[in-house]
């Protein structure tokens, strides 16, 4: 078998942390039951994967195999990596093509291929008519550098596409249009949406967020309210702002929803506007260009900070619309420029 | 403060800013605590526009100044002289006190419960005044009275 294969794999394994080995292993569907048995997890990290790899070789382990494993590590730590949006166009006027699913991954491929010999691409199918496709770059004379792979996830019946570029960025061109020409498309545009949490990015696209779900998270969420309400209940705390309480707290529901938001981590704001001031005179005040400036919000959780803004006191209810807006638009990137 | 033993009945009210509704009913207030964070200098901004609005007569005893957030120094944006001059001003006690800690807040509010106890009258022979000029004796001594 290929050494590079086998550091391959080694290396992989090596990144999976212990609590998550075995559900990975077993994902991968490589191994089979009785091999897995006969391992010692409990053993250090270094020569359990020598183990792991003894058996994918016994087994006649291919690259191919080896990619998949990657693309199962990356599918449960996708927030270790950040995502882009893009969307894709047809020309006005053409109908939808319900193309064939392997039609496109062929076509991907073979397009890949005959613009650099060397790629090593990987498809691995999930629900939802979902695709994520696993791409090592090389050149016409190197091989490719499997550490540094970029990985799409497409919607097959929608015109998404989520991408996380390898830092080799020169092949980004390249990827979009196979990706464009596959699927039958004529254009693809990078939209102002970013973020590491691939499940808010789908979730804001296809606007499934504003539903009540019954996860961990709402019912957490609902335990701390009934908290609050009963602390609140305690008849000697008397609230002299009730009614402003009481305001904001509409207000906030109104707009934010009863719901958990979507996680994003940033929100960034370019300004072209010229600058406005209330004093007279001033050394930026009366110029023609506009003023640069970038304003960029970041959090753990962006929109849940937002949300709990007015009822903590640090901002007027209701929020600035450009704040509010980010989900609704689908955007985490603005330009603002004067009307 | 409502968690600890009182053989009085205590009630607190919450207020973002003074003048409080003028609408409403309320019993004797015996103290009045005004919170600053010392992380936003709106806080500072809002407790000193709210000074405006007290009666003299609170300030003899029955005002306490409370600072948090000292613990974290990066984060402060206004300076621990700027609350020991304010504090100094209206001849009220400060204290620093992190209310983000557990047990900070629970000696706290210790500390509060006994001091309204003191200012409601309710412990014979100490009144507010007496605490007030307890308290002062100890003060920091860079700011003296002139």
């Amino acid at each position: 078998m290929d050494e590079t294969v086998a550091e391959f794999i080694k290396r992989t394994i090596l990144k999976i942390p212990m609590t998550k080995m075995m559900t990975v292993l077993k994902a991968w569907d490589f191994l089979s039951e009785n091999q897995l048995q006969t391992v010692n997890f409990r053993k250090r990290k270094e020569s359990l994967a020598q183990d792991l790899v003894l058996l994918c070789e016994e087994n006649g382990v291919s690259l191919n195999d080896a990619a998949l494993l990657d693309i199962i590590y990356t599918q449960f730590h996708r927030h270790q990596r950040v995502w882009d949006l893009f969307q894709m166009a047809k020309e006005p006027g053409e109908d939808i093509d319900l193309s064939d699913m392997e039609q496109f991954k062929s076509s991907f491929k073979k397009i890949l291929q005959r613009a650099l010999k060397n790629v090593t691409v990987t498809f691995r199918d999930t629900e939802e008519n979902a695709v994520w496709i696993r791409i090592a770059w090389g050149t016409q004379y190197r091989k490719p550098n499997q550490y540094k792979p970029a990985y799409v996830m497409y919607y097959s019946q929608t015109p998404y596409a989520f991408i996380s570029f390898s830092q080799l960025r020169s092949n980004t061109p390249l990827l979009c249009q196979a990706l464009t020409i596959a699927s039958k498309h004529h254009q693809i545009v990078k939209m102002d949406l970013r973020s590491r949490y691939l499940d808010s990015l789908k979730a804001i696209v296809f606007k499934q967020y504003n539903q009540n779900f019954e996860t961990h998270n709402s019912a957490t969420h609902l335990q701390e309210r009934r908290l609050g309400l009963d602390i609140n209940m305690d008849s000697r705390i008397i609230h002299e702002n009730r009614i402003e309480k009481d305001r904001v707290h509409r207000v906030t529901q109104e707009i934010f929803g009863d719901y958990s938001q979507p996680r994003l981590e940033f929100a960034q704001y370019k300004l072209e506007t010229k600058f406005k001031s209330d004093l007279n005179g001033g050394i930026l005040a009366e110029r023609e260009e506009p003023l640069r400036c970038l304003v960029k919000f970041s959090s753990p959780h962006l929109l849940e900070a937002l949300k709990s803004l007015a009822s903590a006191g640090i901002a007027d209810a209701p929020l600035s619309p450009l704040l509010t807006c980010i989900p609704s638009k689908g955007m985490n990137y603005f330009k603002i420029k004067d009307k | 403060m409502l968690k600890e033993d009182c053989a009085s009945t205590l009630k607190v009210h919450l207020a973002q800013s003074l003048p409080l509704p003028s609408n409403v009913n309320r019993p004797r207030i015996d103290l009045i605590v005004f919170v600053v964070n010392l992380h936003s200098k709106y806080s500072l901004q809002n407790v000193e526009e709210s000074l405006h609005h007290v009666d003299a007569t609170f300030f003899l005893g029955k005002v306490g100044f409370l600072a948090t957030g000292a613990g974290q120094d990066n984060h402060c944006s206004i300076h621990r002289n700027t609350v020991l001059r304010l504090a100094h001003t209206y001849r009220s006690p400060l204290f620093f006190c992190d209310l983000e800690v557990e047990g900070f807040r629970a000696t706290m509010a210790q500390r509060l419960v006994r001091m309204l106890q003191i200012c409601a009258g309710h412990v014979p022979g100490v009144s507010a005044l007496n605490l007030l000029s307890l308290m002062r004796s100890s003060e920091n001594p860079f700011l003296e009275d002139v």
